[in-house]
């Protein structure tokens, strides 16, 4: 199924893959500080902010455009309050927020597609990130992909009877409550086989000089340009 | 020696539905038992019950162990359970991965854990396929992954909840000669009754939550009716 797309792209192996969650989380606080604190007028700036995550995205063997036709995803959030920002008569500060927006979404979305959720979870965890709050982010990444399983599906049956499957709330109820179902019988297959709160990483972490070189490369780039535009 | 004993089990759904209704069982050690019994006779809330999944009332020991919730980890390496949805059962990214979840959970190292769910793959005749995800695998590879995925917790008791559904034919054989090779005591909740003629050694038939009958596959059959042969 094509929902995994981004989970798939996760376990890839490339140069960026390799690095440590610690070190991509860091880079990608640095950058996404470096982006916000921007001035709405530095346009090189934001330039020089795409060619560093484009260089990431060669680094880590990914598709471009299906990656960064992901990232558009918030543009619609980050669109109501440009609206807002050009109607009340400042379109430079309107254009910047849709292009800090962009740029954070690729950022990040960048972090998930090269690091496996377990890697991601623990590099949290030994950020001292709550356990509670990161096992709610798990299921939540989990359920996700139940429902958008069980979406399918049922789409697939809606156009076998010849009809389109529309968002009707009838239809989200019933998804709704598919998915439910789903999620309980997954719930109790994992107490069963022993779940005690915590999913199993099967890679060892280590925090290697290439990692902290990592981070002082990316960090340093994006402070750079932050400073110096 | 006994693995299973229940005494008096009653069970209420939220919703007010008694699901069992004061159920006795036992299972010997090695023994393997069908269960029979109509959609919603309560069956699959039964084996729920035997690794503490649901808690009613009454009493359940595994292996001599009484069910409560201070044994409950122990009692869940024990009690080997393989749903009916194979598709819930398998939701790591990868085969292997998979199977290596409950090991890991049971606090094996990762290299351990994955030692022994590659072999417990092996012993499924699904060596093929470790690292393909669970969603490219066909229903009986499933069905032999999430099975893996329970016989790597070494347990002494198996449940199989609707095993042969969405099996092919040649797929409903290699699971009966599959579970004949295993030692461990097995329950099979099953419509399927070729299949359970084929393994089990006896029968326990349930309606509206209790016990309605038990005996051989053959006499129970007979006494229920149990068949799908529409001149008879």
């Amino acid at each position: 199924m094509h929902h995994v797309v981004v989970e798939s792209w996760s376990r890839r192996a490339s140069p960026l893959h390799a690095r440590d969650a610690r070190a991509k989380l860091g880079a990608l606080l640095v950058f996404l500080i470096a982006v916000s604190t921007t001035a709405p007028e530095s346009q090189t700036a934001f330039a020089l902010y795409s060619a560093l995550l484009l260089m990431a995205i060669l680094f880590a063997r990914l598709p471009i455009t299906a990656l960064l036709r992901r990232a558009l995803l918030v543009l619609p959030f980050s669109a109501t309050f440009g609206l807002i920002t050009w109607l009340g008569g400042n379109p430079m500060r309107a254009v910047s927020l849709g292009e800090k927006s962009f740029l954070s979404g690729l950022a990040a979305l960048l972090l998930v597609a090269t690091t496996p959720l377990a890697e991601l979870m623990r590099g949290l965890e030994s950020l001292r990130v709550p356990r509670s709050l990161l096992l709610v982010i798990e299921f939540v990444y989990r359920y996700l992909f139940v429902i958008s399983e069980q979406a399918q599906h049922m789409r697939l049956a809606a156009r076998s009877r010849g009809s389109s499957f529309r968002a009707s709330a009838g239809a989200l109820g019933v998804l709704f409550t598919r998915s439910w179902e789903r999620a309980d019988g997954i719930y109790y297959a994992m107490l069963a086989r022993g779940f005690n709160g915590r999913f199993p990483s099967f890679t060892a972490g280590r925090f290697v000089i290439a990692d902290a070189a990592f981070l002082i490369v990316a960090s340093g780039a994006a402070i750079a340009v932050r400073v110096v535009m | 020696m006994n693995v299973v004993e229940v005494r008096g089990l009653r069970y209420r759904y939220p919703d007010g539905t008694q699901a069992i209704d004061g159920v006795d069982f036992h299972l010997e050690a090695g023994e393997c038992v069908a269960l029979f019994g109509a959609n919603g006779s309560g069956k699959t809330t039964f084996v729920l019950h035997l690794n503490g999944l649901l808690t009613g009332d009454g009493s359940i020991e595994i292996c001599g162990v009484p069910l409560k919730p201070k044994t409950l980890p122990q009692i869940r390496t024990k009690v080997g359970l393989v749903f009916q949805d194979s598709d819930e059962q398998l939701f790591m990214p990868t085969v292997l991965e998979d199977v290596a979840f409950g090991p890991m959970n049971q606090g094996l190292s990762s290299q351990d854990a994955l030692h022994r769910a590659a072999h417990a793959l092996e012993d499924v005749g699904m060596a093929a396929a470790i690292h393909k995800a669970p969603y490219h695998l066909s229903s009986g590879e499933k069905r032999r992954a999430a099975i893996a995925g329970v016989l790597v917790m070494q347990p002494e008791i198996l449940v199989l909840d609707e095993p042969t559904t969405s099996l092919d034919p040649p797929g409903r054989r290699d699971l009966i000669r599959l579970l004949r090779g295993l030692k461990q005591a097995k329950i099979l909740v099953t419509h399927d009754v070729e299949f359970a003629a084929a393994l089990a050694t006896r029968a326990v038939f349930f309606e509206h939550g209790r016990v309605a009958g038990e005996g051989t596959v053959g006499e129970i059959a007979r006494q229920f009716n149990w068949h799908s042969r529409p001149e008879e």
